[in-house]
């Protein structure tokens, strides 16, 4: 960011008043946001298209308000509508959740990918592949259970006096190496069938997702989107440090705390439904920044990135290898890694880093 | 990126007179030879058919062909000697890597390496059908070579600063897991292959890859014991080294070799084997404080012990099943990372 441009006093927002309440509209940012919705659907509706089976978009749209004729209606509302439901609603907790972690942790590289939430969810699901057999739904459970406990861990051994940001992310490093070589481990001992399940739960795939996998999801995000929106004042005011927030009246820890809990939850069930979708926490937030040009947690226009981002992955990844040969976060693994190279190069180039 | 901030050396350490904080030093050194011949001589002794140490002296100077000399000669010994090779290799690749990032915490992992490793083992399993360890050997040795040569043009050879170093070792990371993932997903054989591999395991040490990987161990030691003093002037930051004299292109290129040399050979002999690097070098710091010249050997000698100490737990602790070295390794250095972030005062990079 460039601090001098940042700082020229230019009316970047409108004001909204009326009695007794006021509001403060970010224009650019609003946009930004909208566009970013409009593109999701759009995508979301191209890739209802996509498959064995191709719908033009005009048809899906019909389908969907309830025009198209009988195997349309069935393969639209039954087998691909679902999975992208998943998929926007995955793509948005992950966004915000990872914008979440990146303001608290104070660090751009603060992903629940880093902090080792993944890998707990990932070691409570090889669980259940494992040693029980378990079916999707005993696996989801796993995931969350493994996701919370360790989100639960990490927070505690992290405590002195207060959670340092630094620390947190650090604690998280070691756990999640800890919980990688279980799953290591855990990999071993499975007969290669369940280790193939395994490893397709690992990567993050969006395939064979059904309306059972949807609804959970969206009642998380329904009800938890809310409570973070209610706490941003908050979270922008404590990225300029915990004494700056206090001065200001903010309750540090109990902000932290909610904010904290709130995104270990959306990434668990985001988990659930997807496995560990890789990179579209750490990426998304960084990319809708970047667009908004605005500091601050900017927690909708991550949302809207992380949902549009996963469902452009999963349609380039129909469409470079077929229908259901590779899962969704093989892509989003090989795009994070592309713009981290990007990054590095623009930073370069600007002398940044 | 985030770091601790560099160990402080013990207060009275820094107070003493400096002859006399150099015999502590090489005291606490010949302390930790002996420590090693401990574990050596345990590794030999331990294991799913314990052998009394008399016995494992007859089988290594008096051999006879009786059951326990079969069972030393071609079973522990060749696996005790892999172990102090691999954990010469990552304790030093360790100490010259978070040296030459400035980052304590820094290890091989985090430059992509044993990510490099990976990428070439499973192309190698996958596309030309190669499954036999010795014959993995070249290819994880390439794998890290490329990796780094990657990571060190990216994060700028002739300008790398430490995050920019980190940085690159990350996006290539991230993009080399994803092939190996993908490889995998497209085929049974290479993930049921890859996933004995990637857990980092002593078990099927021989002879043969011992030779294969112990010239490349040699030249690497003894390239980073002479880096110590070019990268003790390193730590000082760029300006404060050149302007002690230190041609720091050449340092920092020379240290990339050196790594590549010893965590390619580690990786090559025996898997990804997590957390030594980093944690070793880490500690040492705290018994010797931050010169480079003690940090080296004292990283060269403890790193075995922990590798080896590790092997003979994992044999021990799962029996008559044995626990992988790399799986034992990250399960004693995790809780010890987390004491000493909890313990450490943090600081911003």
């Amino acid at each position: 960011m460039n601090a001098s441009k940042r700082m020229t006093p230019r009316t970047r927002g409108v004001t909204l008043r009326t009695r007794g309440f006021s509001m403060r509209l970010d224009l650019r940012g609003a946009i930004v946001g909208l566009l970013l919705v409009v593109l999701s659907l759009v995508m979301a509706v191209v890739l209802i298209g996509t498959g064995d089976f191709p719908i033009a978009p005009a048809d899906v749209l019909n389908t969907l308000a309830g025009n198209g004729n009988p195997a349309q209606d069935f393969i639209i509302n039954e087998l691909r509508m679902p999975r992208v439901l998943v998929g926007l609603l995955v793509g948005a907790a992950l966004g915000l959740s990872g914008a979440l972690f990146q303001s608290i942790s104070r660090n751009p590289l603060g992903s629940p990918d880093v902090v080792g939430f993944g890998q707990g969810s990932a070691a409570g699901a090889l669980a259940v592949i494992v040693l029980f057999q378990g079916g999707p739904g005993a696996v989801a459970a796993g995931a969350v259970v493994g996701g919370l406990v360790t989100g639960a861990g990490v927070y505690g051994l992290a405590w002195r006096k207060g959670v340092h940001g630094y620390r947190l992310v650090l604690v998280g490093i070691g756990a999640s190496s800890m919980l990688s070589a279980v799953n290591g481990y855990l990999l071993t001992k499975a007969d290669l069938q369940d280790a193939t399940r395994a490893v397709v739960w690992l990567t993050g795939s969006l395939n064979g997702r059904d309306w059972s996998q949807v609804w959970p999801l969206a009642t998380v995000c329904a009800v938890l989107l809310p409570v973070v929106l209610a706490y941003a004042r908050d979270l922008r005011m404590l990225e300029m440090g915990d004494d700056s927030a206090y001065a200001l009246g903010v309750r540090v820890e109990r902000t932290r705390l909610v904010l904290m809990l709130a995104a270990v939850v959306l990434t668990a069930s985001a988990t659930a439904a997807a496995g560990p979708v890789a990179f579209v926490a750490l990426t998304a937030p960084q990319l809708a920044r970047r667009l908004t040009r605005s500091s601050g947690p900017n927690l909708l226009p991550s949302a809207w990135m992380g949902a549009g981002l996963l469902i452009t992955a999963d349609w380039s990844a129909q469409r470079l290898f077929g229908a259901d040969q590779l899962p969704v976060g093989v892509l989003t693994g090989m795009l994070g890694g592309g713009y981290l190279l990007w990054l590095l190069v623009t930073e370069r180039k600007a002398g940044r880093i | 990126m985030t770091l601790v901030s560099p160990a402080k050396a013990g207060t009275e350490t820094a107070t003493a007179p400096p002859g006399r904080r150099t015999a502590r030093r090489a005291a606490g050194l010949v302390a930790s030879v002996a420590v090693l011949l401990v574990v050596l001589a345990a590794s030999v002794a331990i294991g799913a058919k314990p052998i009394p140490l008399d016995d494992v002296w007859h089988g290594l100077f008096h051999y006879s062909g009786q059951n326990s000399d079969v069972v030393i000669r071609d079973v522990r010994v060749p696996r005790t000697v892999l172990g102090l090779l691999v954990g010469i290799g990552l304790g030093l690749s360790g100490a010259v890597i978070q040296a030459l990032t400035r980052n304590p915490l820094a290890d091989p992992g985090l430059l992509g390496l044993s990510t490099g490793a990976a990428a070439a083992v499973v192309s190698a399993i996958s596309f030309l059908g190669i499954t036999s360890l010795t014959g993995y050997v070249w290819f994880a040795f390439f794998g890290t070579a490329v990796a780094s040569v990657l990571v060190y043009a990216l994060g700028g050879s002739r300008g790398a600063t430490p995050v920019r170093l980190a940085l690159a070792g990350t996006a290539v990371y991230a993009a080399l897991y994803g092939y190996v993932n993908a490889v995998q997903l497209l085929d049974g054989v290479a993930l049921d292959k890859m996933r004995f591999w990637m857990v980092g395991s002593l078990a099927s040490a021989n002879m043969t890859i011992v030779q294969q990987v112990a010239p490349f161990l040699l030249v690497g030691s003894v390239l980073a014991l002479a880096l110590a003093r070019p990268l003790n002037a390193v730590a000082l930051g760029d300006d404060t080294a050149r302007a002690l004299g230190t041609h720091l292109g050449r340092t920092r290129a020379l240290s990339m070799l050196a790594v590549t040399l010893l965590c390619g050979a580690a990786t090559a002999a025996c898997g990804p084997i997590a957390f030594v690097g980093l944690m070793v070098p880490h500690l040492v710091r705290a018994l010797t404080g931050p010169d480079l010249r003690w940090i080296l050997p004292y990283a060269a000698v403890l790193s075995p012990v922990l590798v080896l100490g590790a092997d003979v737990i994992g044999r021990v602790a799962a029996r008559p099943a044995e626990l992988q070295v790399g799986v034992v390794t990250t399960f004693i250095g995790g809780p010890v990372f987390i004491y000493l972030v909890r313990r450490r005062r943090m600081a911003q990079l």
